[in-house]
C-alpha cells in the first residue's frame, strides 16, 4: 500500500507544480488594479480612463476591479512620479497624454518615460484649428491672411495648459506663417471652446471631442486638422460636413502636424507576462462596441501599437517634443 | 408652454418605480458622501460613475445627480455639528451654524440649512425650466476679465467682516494667497514654492487645509476648555423643525437675494463656493442683525446655504447647454454624458428631450426626497451632540483623517491636516480670523489665473477690467463693497455736517 500512497502524493506534488507553472505563465492581477490618470476629472484622459473602466466592468473583462485615480498635481507630474516609485508593482497602470514628455521637460521633475514599462498605444487624439462661426474666414488661407494683417500679438489663441500640446502647436503655427499670437492658457478644453464661442479668444486648436458640440450647434467652424491625412469618420456632423471633410493643415499651406498619445504604461520592472496580460486586456476593450462608439464620438485616430513598435514611436515623439520645446524656449532651466 | 409639456413628460420618466428607487439610493449615498469630509460629491460621483454604464442614460443621470444633491445636503451636517465643512461650499455655513449648535440650537440650525438648501435648489430649477436658453447665453459673455471681476467682488464683499483689526484680516488673507500659490503656475507652466518636494506638486488642497484649520483646531480648543462639548443639552424632537419653519418666512429677503446670487454664480460658472461666501458677506452687511453674524444668527445659515444650493443646481445648466461644467461634480457628470453617448451642447435640448427633461424633473423630485430624508433625521443628527466629548472626539479625528487621506490617497495629506490643525489653534488663540485665510486658499489661484489671463489678452493694460458694461459694473460693485464702511461713515458725517 505504501508505494501507492507515495505515488499519489508524488503525483499530487507534480500536479501542483504543473499548475504553479501554468498560472505563472499567464499572469493575472490578484489585487484591485489602480488606473492612474495624470490629469483632472472630466478631461480627455479622464474620460477615456473611465470609459475603459466602464467597459471592463460591463463586459467582465477582469476578475479584479479596475480603480481610476486622478493624480493631476504639477501638470500630471504627481501621477508619473507615483507610478515611477511603484517599481515591481504590477497592479498599477497609467494612461498618458502628451504631458508624458512636456511635463518633465517644462518643469524639470525627475522623470522620463523610460522609467516606466510601455504597454500599448490605444489611440491618437487629433487637433483641429477652430474659429468662431461668425468670423468671415472660411479657409485656412483667409485665416492666415487675417492673422498676418493684424498687428503682431493681437490675435489671441486659447488653449489648454501652459507649455503643453496646445501651446506647442501654437508655436508651430507661428513658425509656419511667420507671425506671433498671444497664447492664453485655460484649465480645460471645454472651457477653451466656450471662450471661443464667446469671442474672448480668436482661435483654438481643440481636440474634436471638446468642440464637436459647438460645431454641431453652429457656433464654431473647423478649418483644418493637424494630421498627415484627413480623419476617417464620414458621418455628417454639421451642415452636411463630416470629420472626413476637414482638410489637413498641410494641404492648406500650414505645415504643422501634431497628434497626441493616448497610451498605457505600467510601473517599472514589469515582467513580460504582466505586460502581455494588459495588452490582451486592451485588445478585448478595443473590440467592444462601446469603445468603437467612443472613438467615433471623439474622431480619434485608432492606431494601435504594442511592444517594440510602441517604444520606438514614443522615443521618436520624445525627440520631437524636445526639439519643438527647445525652439519655443519652454525647457526648464535645469535641462 | 412647450416647456411645461416637456416637463410633465419628464415627471413621467422620473416617476417610474425603478427611477424613484435609484433616486432614494442616490440621495442616501450622497448624504453619506457629504458627511465624510474630503470624499466630496465629485469623488463620490466619479467612483460610482462606471457602475451606471449598464443603466439607461436617464436613470443613470438621475441617480448620479441625486448623489450630488445628497452631498450638497450632507455637507451642512458636519459644518454645523462639529465645525468641519464636509464640502468647500459649507465653510460659510460653519460661521453661524456651529455657534448655534453650541448654544444648544443644532436642530434649528440644521432645519434652517436643509430648508434653505431646498429653497435655493427649487429656485434654480424653476429658473432652468423657464429661462434655460436665455440664461445659457449669458454665460458666454464671461471671459477672463469678467471672471476676475466676480472673484474680486467675492473678496471685497468679505473684507471687513471680522471684528478683528483690519491688519489681522489682511495678514490672514495674504497667508491664504501664499498657500494658494504653491504648486504648478498654470499660466507659465512652472512649479512654484515646491522646493523639489514631490508631495507639494499638487499645492495645498483646500479641503485638507479646511479640515485641519476648522476640525482639528476646534478639537484642540475644546480639549483646552475642559473636554466639555457645548450644546449637549439640545432639544431633540421633530417639533423643532416646525418651530424653525415658522421663523423662516421672516427672512424671505435674504433668501431671495441669496437665490439670485447663487443662480448667477452657478451659471457664470464660478461655482457654489464663491456664491456661499459672497452671499454670507452681503447678508451680513444688509441684514438688520448683521452685527450679530458669527455669533449664531439663523440668517447667517440661511444666506450661504441657499446660495450654495442655488449655484450647485444652476451649475448643471451651462454643463448641459454649453458643455462647460460649473463645478467639479458637474465636470464628472459631463464625462458621464459623453460615455453614455450624449453630447452636451446647444443641440442636447433639441435632440435628447427625454433625457434633459427627465433630468430636470428629477431635480424637483430629488430635492424634495432629499429634504424629507434629511429633515426626518434632524433629531438623530442633533442627538450626536449628546455623546460625551471623550468618545466623539476620537471619532471626529478618524473621520477627518479618512477625509484628508481620500482627497488624493496620500498619507502626507494626513500629516498636513494635523499641521493645519495646530496652525488653526494658534491663529484662533491669537485672534486671527480664519475665514479670510480660507477664502484666499479657495479662490486665490482661480482669481490669479483669471487676472493674468485678462492681462495677457489685453497685453498688460488694466483697462480691460473696465472695458465693457458688464465687467465695469461688477468691478464697481466690488469697490463699493470694499469701501462700504468708509462710504457709510462719510455719509453719516455729511448728514451731521448738514444738520
Amino acid at each position: 500500500m505504501k508505494p501507492f500512497v507515495l505515488n499519489v502524493a508524488l503525483a499530487a506534488i507534480v500536479m501542483s507544480c504543473a499548475n504553479g507553472t501554468a498560472s505563472r505563465a499567464a499572469w493575472e492581477p490578484v489585487r484591485p488594479v489602480e488606473f492612474i490618470v495624470p490629469a483632472g476629472t472630466g478631461g480627455g484622459a479622464d474620460q477615456m480612463a473611465r470609459t475603459i473602466q466602464g467597459i471592463v466592468t460591463k463586459h467582465n473583462l477582469m476578475k479584479q476591479p479596475l480603480v481610476v485615480i486622478n493624480k493631476a498635481g504639477g501638470a500630471g507630474g504627481e501621477g508619473f512620479l507615483d507610478v515611477k516609485t511603484s517599481s515591481g508593482n504590477p497592479h498599477k497602470i497609467i494612461i498618458t497624454l502628451s504631458n508624458l514628455f512636456t511635463t518633465p521637460l517644462a518643469t524639470g521633475i525627475p522623470f522620463n518615460w523610460k522609467d516606466l514599462t510601455p504597454v500599448a498605444m490605444l489611440a491618437l487624439d487629433e487637433f483641429v484649428l477652430w474659429v468662431n462661426a461668425e468670423k468671415p474666414y472660411s479657409s485656412v488661407k483667409d485665416y492666415v491672411d487675417a492673422v498676418k494683417k493684424a498687428p503682431s500679438g493681437s490675435f489671441k489663441m486659447g488653449g489648454t495648459g501652459s507649455k503643453q500640446e496646445d501651446q506647442i502647436i501654437t508655436v508651430g503655427i507661428e513658425k509656419a506663417i511667420g507671425t506671433k499670437f498671444t497664447y492664453i492658457p485655460y484649465k480645460g478644453g471645454g472651457e477653451v471652446a466656450v471662450q471661443l464661442v464667446g469671442n474672448h479668444v480668436d482661435s483654438t486648436v481643440n481636440n474634436p471631442i471638446e468642440a464637436v458640440a459647438q460645431w454641431r450647434g453652429g457656433k464654431l467652424r473647423p478649418l483644418c486638422v493637424f494630421d498627415a491625412q484627413p480623419m476617417a469618420y464620414d458621418e455628417p456632423i454639421a451642415d452636411g460636413k463630416a470629420w472626413k471633410d476637414i482638410p489637413t493643415c498641410k494641404s492648406q499651406g500650414l505645415a504643422m502636424e501634431y497628434l497626441m498619445l493616448r497610451g498605457i504604461f505600467m510601473s517599472p520592472k514589469a515582467t513580460k507576462d504582466q505586460v502581455e496580460y494588459y495588452v490582451e486586456l486592451f485588445k478585448k476593450v478595443r473590440a467592444t462596441p462601446e469603445w468603437q462608439e467612443f472613438m467615433k464620438n471623439g474622431a480619434f485616430n485608432t492606431t494601435f501599437l504594442t511592444g517594440a513598435d510602441y517604444a520606438k514611436w514614443v522615443e521618436a515623439e520624445e525627440k520631437r517634443h524636445e526639439g519643438l520645446m527647445k525652439e519655443a524656449g519652454f525647457l526648464a532651466s535645469g535641462n | 408652454m412647450e416647456e411645461l409639456a416637456n416637463l410633465f413628460h419628464g415627471f413621467a420618466v422620473a416617476l417610474q418605480p425603478y427611477n424613484i428607487m435609484l433616486m432614494i439610493i442616490g440621495i442616501t449615498l450622497g448624504v453619506i458622501i457629504g458627511v465624510l469630509p474630503g470624499l466630496g460629491g465629485a469623488n463620490g460621483v466619479a467612483i460610482l460613475l462606471p457602475l451606471t454604464f449598464s443603466m439607461p442614460p436617464t436613470s443613470a443621470i438621475i441617480m448620479l445627480s441625486c448623489i450630488y444633491w445628497g452631498a450638497l445636503f450632507g455637507g451642512a451636517i458636519t459644518s454645523i455639528l462639529f465645525n468641519i465643512p464636509g464640502e468647500p461650499w459649507s465653510v460659510a455655513t460653519t460661521f453661524d451654524g456651529y455657534p448655534m449648535a453650541q448654544q444648544g440650537k443644532p436642530g434649528e440650525a440644521l432645519t434652517a440649512a436643509f430648508t434653505s438648501s431646498f429653497v435655493g435648489a427649487l429656485f434654480a430649477v424653476i429658473m432652468i425650466t423657464l429661462v434655460a436658453p436665455l440664461v445659457a447665453g449669458f454665460a458666454l459673455r464671461f471671459g477672463p476679465a469678467e471672471k476676475f471681476a466676480v472673484y474680486f467682488l467675492a473678496f471685497c464683499s468679505f473684507v471687513g467682516l471680522s471684528k478683528e483689526p483690519p491688519f489681522k484680516t489682511i495678514a490672514a488673507m495674504m497667508m491664504g494667497f501664499a498657500l494658494a500659490a504653491v504648486g504648478l503656475d498654470s499660466i507659465t507652466g512652472q512649479l512654484r514654492l515646491t522646493f523639489g518636494v514631490t508631495e507639494l506638486l499638487n499645492g495645498f488642497d483646500f479641503l485638507i487645509a479646511v479640515i485641519g484649520l476648522f476640525g482639528i483646531g476646534e478639537i484642540l480648543l475644546t480639549m483646552e476648555e475642559g473636554l466639555a462639548f457645548r450644546g449637549g443639552n439640545a432639544t431633540i424632537n421633530l417639533r423643532v423643525v416646525l418651530q424653525t419653519w415658522r421663523e423662516l418666512p421672516a427672512y424671505w429677503m435674504t433668501s431671495l437675494r441669496s437665490c439670485l446670487i447663487g443662480c448667477w454664480m452657478g451659471v457664470t460658472p464660478a461655482g457654489a463656493t464663491p456664491a456661499s461666501f459672497m452671499s454670507y458677506g452681503i447678508a451680513k452687511r444688509l441684514a438688520r442683525r448683521g452685527n450679530n453674524f458669527g455669533k449664531g444668527e439663523i440668517e447667517g445659515v440661511i444666506a450661504p446655504e441657499t446660495a450654495a444650493h442655488a449655484a450647485g443646481t444652476s451649475a448643471l445648466l451651462p454643463m448641459l447647454s454649453l458643455g462647460v461644467p460649473g463645478s467639479p461634480t458637474a465636470a464628472v457628470l459631463l464625462g458621464g454624458l459623453l460615455i453614455w453617448g450624449l453630447q452636451p451642447g446647444p443641440m442636447l435640448f433639441v435632440e435628447q428631450k427625454e433625457f434633459v427633461w427627465g433630468l430636470i424633473a428629477s431635480m424637483y423630485l430629488g430635492n424634495l426626497a432629499g429634504l424629507l430624508v434629511v429633515l426626518t433625521c434632524v433629531p438623530i443628527f442633533a442627538a450626536i451632540l449628546r455623546v460625551p466629548f471623550g468618545i466623539i472626539a476620537p471619532l471626529i479625528l478618524v473621520l477627518c483623517a479618512i477625509g484628508a487621506y481620500s482627497v488624493h490617497n496620500s498619507t502626507f495629506d494626513v500629516m498636513l491636516m494635523l499641521v493645519f490643525g495646530v496652525l488653526g489653534y494658534l491663529l484662533k488663540k491669537c485672534n486671527y480670523p480664519l475665514a479670510p485665510l480660507v477664502l484666499a486658499i479657495v479662490l486665490g489661484d482661480k482669481a490669479e489665473e483669471a487676472f493674468r489671463q485678462s492681462l495677457l489678452g489685453s497685453q498688460g493694460s488694466l483697462g480691460v477690467f473696465f472695458s465693457n458694461g458688464l465687467v465695469s459694473t461688477i468691478m464697481a460693485l466690488g469697490l463699493v463693497a470694499l469701501f462700504w464702511s468708509a462710504i457709510q461713515e462719510g455719509y453719516s458725517r455729511l448728514r451731521t455736517a448738514m444738520a
